[in-house]
């Protein structure tokens, strides 16, 4: 093999076991960045043997190994650092090496259940929420801090220090490195998913000509994703989350323009999505509906994305189940925009007089105060109620208030059928 | 990236031979393995080419041939498809693969066009014919 291809296929095997390797090391030596510097220091290693040894049978034992050994030399060497100390003052006699034995025990611990704290871990919520995406990416992800500060318009000094911070708090914070139960698991599962789906929406808002690591975040989310649902098979969230990424996911190529612009869901060519995405979401879903959280926010999002899926045209999306579907979000996920997303599921289920009296309950939210999609659903309905001149107002103060050229045009237009 | 990964078939493998408990437990572990890391987007074995048929063209002519098919290490036994960081990764992943044949056998690593792929080659009016012809497919 030659040399270059010996370095890609350790880069690769080091790719492979990165996450795995650090979770194993953190919750032994309890320390993120301690873990992170011993992967790192056991990479260095392969590096330098490998290409004369040849890539071992098992790498991934091998890395371990070689990371753990560093790992008790450390520790012996601060131990006779601090033994010298002590000698001056004390007899240390009869003490045993008690934190080897501890060592030895927790390297056999099981792993996935390692890799699922470590998850845990990074996402905890003592860190700003920028910083466990950050340090998602960086530890389960293996992005680099340069690639994860292209993805998100800052610098790599800014990640570096945001990265090492968090490491700190973590370190400050005295943390058990457990996977966390009952109570608890919910409230830091929570934030697990949303770091999640923050990572896919950042990719998903990426737009033509951006660096190429932004829309690879859809893809890097819906790993973690499939990661998570793997080591947490029985956490109905878990995927619900992840059938609402994959299915998002599957319109990636249909939702922008030539010109770049955003193409409503309506309006994209349905044959440009990505069939396996879409069953893959859909099994999720079913997944996480068979664990009952049919009702889960994410779940019901999920299902929402679901109708749009299923429907292989606009014209066949089946309204009154998403309709439905927004009654029960309503709930579990109240908020203006979910308000009004029912209102437009009710008018297309209902017909145009639903739909404006739902918006009537909502026409004064503050929240939709310059909200384009308010007055312009609104201009909806009343259009096609046959209230033509109201309908008009409503068009051109959504123009007005819309950024996106395209959907001005489109507004615009809409203004004009309304004729007088 | 997206890669397809196709097992090529054997004698044994066309001769229908079912794999050993041995083997089966070992690749049920690969593929837990495959999608504890998130890259495992679909996978099936197929039946012996025996069980297949080809359709030949030649220009309007359609001649529909029953297998099986000569040259078997051409044959493809089964496959999976992943999504991994390139190409590497991959070739990597498949080294961890248990040999799926009782005798010496391969494994192939096809990457997958991409959308990026043709847009260079594609004018809008092309790739908005191709879409058209997609979507009267779809509605068949």
């Amino acid at each position: 093999m030659a040399a270059t291809e010996t370095h890609q296929a350790i880069e690769a095997v080091f790719r492979i076991e990165q996450a795995r390797l650090i979770a194993g090391l953190a919750r032994m030596v309890r320390d993120v960045d301690l873990a992170e510097e011993l992967a790192q220091d056991a990479l260095v290693t392969a590096l330098s043997e490998w290409p004369q040894t040849g890539v071992p049978k098992n790498p991934g034992a091998w890395l371990m190994a070689a990371a753990k050994r560093r790992a008790i030399d450390r520790l012996r060497r601060e131990r006779m650092l601090a033994r010298k100390h002590a000698e001056i003052n004390r007899d240390l006699e009869g003490e045993r090496d008690t934190g080897l034995v501890d060592i030895e025990a927790a390297m056999d611990d099981d792993v996935g259940d390692e890799l699922l704290s470590l998850i845990f871990i990074a996402c905890h919520p003592v860190l700003p929420t920028e910083a466990r995406t950050a340090l998602t990416l960086r530890l389960i992800g293996g992005l680099t801090t340069d690639e994860i500060a292209r993805a998100f318009f800052s610098n790599e000094a800014t990640i570096a220090q945001r990265i090492v911070r968090a490491k700190k708090t973590l370190r400050n914070a005295g943390l058990t490195f457990e996977v966390p139960r009952g109570k608890e698991r919910k409230e830091r599962l929570a934030s697990v998913l949303e770091v999640i789906y923050l990572i896919f929406n950042e990719g998903y808002s990426a737009t033509a000509g951006e660096d190429l690591i932004r829309p690879a975040l859809c893809v890097e989310a819906q790993r973690l994703g499939r990661i998570l649902a793997g080591l947490a098979p029985d956490e109905p969230e878990a995927f619900g989350l992840l059938a609402l990424i994959e299915i998002q996911a599957s319109r990636l190529a249909a939702r922008t323009a030539p010109d770049g612009s955003l193409v409503p869901l309506t309006e994209q060519n349905r044959t440009r999505w990505d069939q396996l995405l879409i069953r893959r979401g859909l099994a999720a879903l079913d997944r996480a509906e068979a664990l009952g959280g049919a009702n889960g926010a994410y779940a019901l999002q999920a299902a929402l994305a679901a109708c749009h899926a299923r429907a292989r045209k606009a014209g066949e999306t089946d309204w009154t189940r998403i309709a439905a579907l927004y009654d029960t979000l309503k709930d579990v996920m109240p908020s203006p925009v979910v308000d009004l997303n029912r209102a437009v599921a009710y008018s297309m289920a209902f017909g145009p007089e639903a739909g404006l009296t739902l918006i009537g309950e909502i026409d004064q939210a503050a929240a939709l105060r310059n909200y384009a999609p308010m007055p312009a659903a609104k201009g909806d309905f009343l259009f096609r109620a046959g209230r033509l001149a109201e309908a008009k107002v409503q068009f051109e103060r959504a123009a007005a208030l819309t950024r996106n050229e395209r959907e001005k045009a489109f507004l615009v237009s809409r203004a004009a059928a309304c004729g007088g | 990236m997206r890669v397809m990964v196709l097992v090529k078939a054997t004698k044994d493998s066309e001769a229908g031979l079912m794999p050993s408990t041995e083997l089966f437990e070992a690749m049920g572990k690969f593929n837990e393995e495959l999608i504890s890391a998130g890259i495992l987007l679909a996978g099936d074995g197929l039946k012996p080419s025996a069980k297949g048929k080809r359709v030949a063209f030649d220009g309007p002519g359609r001649t529909v041939i029953d297998g099986p098919f000569a040259e078997t290490r051409e044959l493809v036994a089964g496959f999976w498809l992943w999504e991994v960081k390139d190409l590497a990764e991959a070739v990597e992943w498949v080294k961890r693969c248990p040999n799926p044949m009782p005798g010496p056998s391969e494994i192939e690593i096809r990457p997958l066009y991409e959308m990026a792929d043709f847009e260079e080659a594609m004018t809008p009016e092309v790739s908005e014919l191709h879409d058209r012809n997609r979507e009267k497919v779809a509605s068949r």
